[in-house]
């Protein structure tokens, strides 16, 4: 009987157990507390409600997908309120825990508050029973879920999907319908910050029937074949892009250029990075130290305080705005960085995998400590910093929004990028690659180890200054503490998470790390708690990234076919 | 090196980055001596009070010997095996008793506790870890691995943070711990003479389990060759999970070692310490566990003598504050001129 129905008790209540332990967690270590006070959808459901039940859902979600036999649908429904069950019951235990003993002394975030988030304000007693319902009821739902026919089914995540984005950014879209259509709009769609209850259906049916329909089209439709367009082509199809790009300001206000600015910093730094890990496979971890250098040095040639050494004076001399110093000095402080990184670089030359990392993360915590020091204070200021760096001027405008110094980061992430695609299909980019494939073999093929090597840390540390050079301006004064090891691993988990080697992949990741925590303030506290969970799962699951790039995909899937070999 | 003999021009920089830094620890050091600034009982102290950092270095840096010796990867998250423990026995153990005065009446038995609930915590962690995270990537690339690993740390980190909160906790102090003993002419701390036996005996008891018991000889076998031990009957995957035990037993002391003698502890505590320890497993030779014990010793003491000696007479103002960039500076210094450590690696394989 039991083989028949293809049931699994022991599995499936460890997979309660486990789903109840993610979640135990999550509302111990304050996601639950802080996500609560944000409706997704006003008056139905917090994002920490929606935190909790993730883990259950998920789970149940995944253990009815796998059922397989004659009564799947029914043992799949039973097994995901097995697991609901189970989970609430941890739940529970935690509101108990929470009454009987002063939990609070020692687990912070387990609060009164976090107690009525969890039974949904019922109280302890009443709650005992509601959150094993709610959590048993949401399970069955996302088990049935698994049982509708695979096109309907992605319709209603895309649009379920759909919806939870405009919920978790209700704050923004807020601020910027009001602008555009005016308060009487913002009022019918959204309530205290969060979607109202009828347009989130409304959106939720609409994406889901506009997904349907669109699958449905597209598979009518042969697919074109796409010939390799001539440049003019290539040009033509990519100039909507470039001038929604230049408009972008227009569209996105203050908050969400200067937003959007930091993207583009920190996607500098990852165009950068990704040539040196992703494509030479040198695992850099200081590479903040070549941000600081770029921003330092911009900070010390142009500021008008007393570090200054008098750039931005010498250009007002010349009867120009000081600002304008900036373009010579910018062009000085990636001359600067790129050196450094041979520099720093030629030590590093006989060194592979981890020794190279942890001897970076050296170099960039010399660099810091250096800059905090008051050995170096009479030049970089110690922990004070450097002030005064005036904002970036053209002739006598001066480029002081975020919407104009917007253009500034544009044309350099522009720069990068396009500068990373043309090498990477050069014959030095193919280089790069063949030395992380194995340098032993590379250098068999007459590839130059050491030219090869320090230009791809001369090019990623110039990208990094660059970065380093826009953002000193931007933020007009600098200190020591904005240049820890947290920006290297931020740049790292981006490029990992949009795919090593790929430059679509690092915009991507860059939008998602940089620019969500940034959207969603509530995330950023728990941000890099998140990466690790990001840096882990991806190498586990999908260690090629979300748009990885062609060569990366192919040998990941080559090497699974294959016997693989241990690591030695 | 060889691989490189031709590029005169790289090994000509290399020379002189060698000879510079020769120059400026040798004058410094001439220096001072000549100068004699400093009175001979700060020197003994300064040596003492390394000895004492180094004990510590020393248990954590056998952790990242031992866990390279089977997997062959940096335990990047070794750090927070260390923070892990001696946080949440503060927060749960030592403060709650301190408060309620249980502390004061038997420092003996909350330290006990302490270290148990320590010991508790970082070994769950380390498990956790090792299961989660390391076992799917065992015969994956090494970047992958290492990425992995420090994606497990800011885990960590930020998850105890979130947990225990992100303020620094004081670890209560004890009162029979307080003032200190004559030794050889000048004043020991008692915590210091404390942290130094207590290192002796862990080192003493990894020692004997590491060479004389079933599951040592099973570990080392692991670290010899897993194909083969596991042809010998040994279960690898246990023999690793009982390593990450071991390593994290050690930090989890060296843990409550460091509380005693900072009285401080907070989630990012296992950082500075972790590459430091490190640093002294790669000086004594990654893989070698007696050079772990020395590394850390040797770290320990040139950290804590080195600023007054060869920086306080260069005339940099506030040389303390440089010792970080001893420590880091050497690592940088022995991976590139001596890669194999002081005492030699014991595994003599190439790091791709």
């Amino acid at each position: 009987m039991s083989k028949q129905l293809n049931f699994d008790w022991r599995r499936t209540l460890l997979q309660g157990s486990m789903a109840g332990f993610i979640s135990l967690n999550i509302s111990a270590i304050g996601m639950v507390v802080l996500f609560g006070e944000r409706y997704l959808i006003a008056g139905l459901i917090t994002m920490g409600q929606a935190a909790f039940l993730l883990a259950p859902v998920g789970m149940a979600y995944a253990a009815a997908k796998s059922t397989l036999g004659k009564w799947r649908i029914l043992t799949g429904l039973v097994k995901a309120a097995v697991i609901g069950l189970v989970a609430s019951l941890f739940l529970v235990f935690l509101v108990w825990a929470e009454r009987i003993f002063d939990l609070r002394s020692v687990l912070l975030n387990v609060s009164p508050k976090l107690i009525s988030f969890l039974t949904f304000g019922a109280g302890a007693d009443q709650g005992s029973f509601l959150l094993p319902a709610v959590t048993v009821t949401v399970c069955l739902l996302s088990a049935a879920a698994a049982f509708i026919p695979e096109r309907i089914r992605k319709a209603l995540f895309f649009g379920l999907g759909l919806t939870a984005l405009v919920g978790l950014l209700s704050p923004i879209l807020v601020e910027r319908v009001r602008n555009f259509l005016g308060q009487s709009t913002v009022r019918v769609l959204f309530a205290s910050n969060a979607l109202q209850l009828w347009p989130g259906i409304i959106l939720a049916s609409a994406g889901a029937i506009l997904y349907a329909g669109y699958g449905f089209a597209a598979s009518r439709l042969k697919p074109a074949s796409t010939p390799k367009s001539a440049l003019a082509t290539r040009m033509a199809r990519q100039a909507p892009l470039f001038l929604l790009l230049l408009s972008l300001p227009f569209f996105l206000g203050t908050y969400l250029t200067e937003v959007t600015n930091n993207v583009g910093i920190y996607l500098l730094m990852g165009l950068g990075l990704n040539i040196v890990v992703g494509l030479a496979g040198l695992l850099d971890l200081g590479y903040v130290a070549f941000f600081a250098i770029g921003a330092y040095t911009m900070a010390v040639l142009s500021s008008t305080g007393p570090l200054g050494i008098g750039l931005s004076q010498w250009v007002a001399s010349m009867g120009l705005h000081p600002g304008n110093a900036f373009w010579i000095a910018v062009a000085i402080c990636v001359a600067v960085a790129a050196v450094a990184g041979v520099v720093l670089g030629i030590p590093v030359l006989k060194m592979r995998g981890d020794y190279l990392a942890i001897v970076t993360l050296g170099f960039g915590e010399i660099i810091r400590i250096l800059a905090l020091s008051d050995l170096m204070k009479p030049v970089l200021g110690g922990a004070q910093g450097v002030l005064q760096i005036p904002k970036p001027s053209i002739g006598s405008l001066v480029l002081l929004e975020p919407e104009k110094l917007y253009y500034v980061v544009l044309a350099a992430a522009l720069l990068a990028a396009f500068i990373s695609t043309r090498l990477r299909e050069s014959r030095i980019g193919r280089s790069w690659i063949a030395i992380r494939e194995d340098e032993d073999v590379a250098e068999a093929m007459g590839i130059n180890l050491v030219r090869t090597k320090l230009l791809a840390f001369a090019i990623g540390a110039a990208f990094s200054g660059l970065a380093g050079a826009i953002f000193a301006p931007k933020l007009t004064s600098i200190f020591p503490h904005s240049f820890s090891l947290l920006i290297s691993i931020n740049v790292l988990s981006l490029i990992i998470v949009g795919g090593l080697g790929s430059i679509p992949g690092t915009v991507v990741g860059a939008i998602i790390l940089v620019g969500l925590p940034e959207l969603l303030r509530e995330f950023a506290e728990f941000r890099f708690l998140m990466y690790g969970i990001l840096l882990v799962m991806m190498m586990i699951n999908r260690p090629e990234g979300f748009i990885p790039s062609d060569i990366i995909r192919r040998e990941l899937r080559a090497s699974e076919s294959e016997n693989p070999t241990p690591a030695t | 090196m060889d691989r490189l003999k031709s590029f005169s021009v790289i090994n000509a920089f290399l020379w002189l980055m060698r000879a510079a830094i020769i120059a400026v620890v040798a004058w410094g050091t001439i220096q001072t001596i000549l100068n004699n600034t400093t009175s001979t009982r700060a020197w003994t102290d300064f040596v003492i009070f390394g000895v004492a950092q180094g004990s510590m270095y020393a248990l954590i840096a056998i952790g990242y010997t031992l866990v390279y010796g089977v997997l062959k990867m940096i335990n990047f998250a070794h750090s927070e095996f260390f923070m892990s423990g001696i946080f949440t026995a503060t927060s749960a153990v030592a403060i709650p008793l301190n408060a309620s005065g249980f502390m004061a009446e038997h420092p003996f038995i909350t330290m006990i506790l302490v270290s148990l609930v320590a010991i508790v915590v970082s070994v769950t962690v380390a498990l956790l870890t090792e299961r989660i995270a390391y076992r799917p990537l065992r015969t994956a690339p090494r970047l992958m691995a290492l990425i992995t690993a420090i994606g497990a740390s800011f885990f960590w980190q930020y998850y105890f943070s979130g947990l225990l909160g992100s303020r620094a906790k004081g670890f209560p102090a004890i009162d029979a711990l307080k003032g200190s003993v004559p030794f050889l002419g000048t004043q020991v701390l008692k915590t210091h003479i404390l942290v130094v036996i207590v290192t002796i005996l862990s080192l003493l008891a990894l020692n004997f389990f590491i060479t004389r018991t079933r599951a040592g000889m099973a570990i080392r076998a692991v670290a010899e060759n897993k194909d083969v031990a596991a042809l010998m009957g040994i279960n690898v995957n246990q023999t690793i999970s009982l390593t990450f035990v071991t390593c994290a037993t050690m930090a989890a002391i060296a843990g409550v070692l460091y509380a005693l003698v900072f009285q401080q502890v907070h989630f990012y505590m296992g950082f500075i310490p972790g590459i430091k320890a490190f640093t002294a497993a790669v000086l004594g030779g990654i893989g070698n566990i007696p050079g772990a014990a020395v590394g850390g010793l040797f770290l320990g003491l040139f950290e804590s003598v080195g600023p007054s000696l060869f920086l306080q007479s260069l005339g940099i103002a506030s040389f303390n504050q440089l010792k970080d960039v001893i420590a880091f500076t050497m690592l940088v210094l022995v991976l590139i001129f001596r890669p194999q450590g002081i005492l030699g690696e014991r595994l003599t394989e190439t790091k791709a």
